[in-house]
């Protein structure tokens, strides 16, 4: 049985001191794309939050069973080939369950496949060998750090538009040093531990 | 085929990496040192190069509607066999690269290609535009890198030269550090960027002076 501690720091981790984006840089490419309007921002870091959530969750026992095996080389060609399969499911149920949230989703939901930040947390939770209860919380908890990066950026974006700022610099470049900026806010949170 | 366009395209006006803003993630995560820039930017070449090959002699074959998990699958065997490859022969780098060895399987710029360039052309052209692509690639990482290197840490070819410990250019005690952590990263790519665009857009506003 893990204690509520190791669970709350793993969480406290994911989500603050080690945030998959701002420090770890995965899920750039979707936390750069979809995040000019705070609402599709909102959107994209839900359902990236639940893929990665239910990927950790599914791909745990598969983990457990490519050890057994010693096929653990096999590691990446597995859980890339589960997190299509799932995307695919999420997909299709969202399709069906909630039309309205898979509209306004659009184009971004097949793109979760190639979000690195659920590859990624698949991969550490193999590479850490946590137990089932913590890859559940590393995945979540991991996905939360995703949807609050990506909405603080969004909304720090939505009033660039109408900054001035150097002509080479406008579009990406100074989206870049925004992000940068807000990486060097979250840098104040190393260090903090739960006793 | 038009080899030097080509090649043009990869390194310059289509470069992958620092115009089509593709593969982000090791860009900015991986770039602390020469080392580094230099070790994924030779393991995106060969990759690129191996998956582009396969999925242009199989375009005929895989059918329209699961190409993503196709190529995908093609893509992850490859990255498999570097990494595994890295682990034994070259072992500092696999330890300093991690976890973004795997990861190259979602890297955009090779799933861009497949689908953009190998999934329409021919084997030859395919492995040509890998390699161009790849190289662009490495070429924005050893950029980026030299530019972190140099200013976080004060040396040239950190891992690489000197014993690993390059070659110390700023006197030690004035090297910003920040420059090596992730904010640097970004920070650094806007600028790389900025840049880019403006020399980009520079010949243009000529031609319409001109006009």
């Amino acid at each position: 049985m893990e204690s509520i501690t190791s669970l709350l720091s793993i969480a406290l981790g994911a989500i603050l001191v080690n945030n998959f984006v701002l420090s770890q840089f995965l899920g750039i490419c979707p936390f750069m794309g979809v995040s000019k309007k705070v609402e599709t921002a909102l959107g994209m870091g839900m359902a990236v939050t639940f893929v990665m959530g239910v990927a950790s969750a599914v791909n745990w026992p598969i983990n457990e069973f490519l050890n057994a095996k010693g096929l653990d080389f096999m590691q990446t060609v597995t859980f890339i080939l589960v997190i299509a399969s799932l995307v695919q499911f999420v997909e299709m149920f969202l399709q069906k369950a909630m039309p309205s949230l898979y509209e306004a989703l659009g184009v971004y939901l097949p793109l979760i496949t190639t979000n690195c930040a659920v590859l990624g947390v698949t991969l550490q939770n193999a590479q850490k060998s946590y137990n089932f209860g913590e890859s559940l919380t590393y995945g979540i908890t991991g996905g939360l750090g995703f949807l609050l990066a990506i909405v603080l950026f969004a909304s720090v974006r939505e009033r660039m538009e109408f900054a001035k700022c150097p002509k080479c610099f406008e579009g990406f470049p100074i989206a870049l040093v925004a992000a940068s900026l807000i990486s060097l806010a979250f840098m104040g949170f190393s260090g903090l531990k739960v006793w | 085929m038009n080899v030097k366009k080509q090649f043009m395209d990869g390194l310059i006006t289509q470069n992958a990496a620092l115009v089509q803003l593709l593969g982000m993630c090791p860009l900015l995560a991986i770039t602390t040192s020469l080392f580094n820039g230099l070790g994924m930017g030779v393991a995106v070449i060969i990759i690129l190069t191996c998956s582009n090959v396969v999925i242009s002699a199989l375009r005929k074959i895989i059918p329209n509607k699961v190409r993503i998990a196709c190529y995908i699958v093609v893509i992850a065997g490859f990255v498999t066999m570097v990494d595994l490859l890295l682990k034994g022969f070259v072992p500092a780098l696999s330890a300093s690269l991690g976890l973004f060895i795997p990861l190259i399987v979602v890297n955009c710029v090779i799933l861009g290609r497949a689908e953009g360039f190998s999934s329409k052309n021919g084997i030859g052209a395919s492995a040509l535009d890998g390699i161009f692509q790849g190289f662009g690639y490495m070429v924005a990482l050893v950029i980026m890198s030299v530019v972190r290197e140099f200013l976080g840490a004060g040396t040239f070819g950190g891992g690489l030269l000197n014993d690993g410990k390059g070659i110390q250019i700023l006197p030690s005690g004035t090297e910003a550090l920040g420059m090596i952590l992730p904010v640097g990263g970004f920070l650094t790519l806007g600028v790389v960027i900025a840049v880019v665009q403006y020399f980009m857009n520079k010949p243009k506003k000529n031609k319409e002076v001109a006009k």
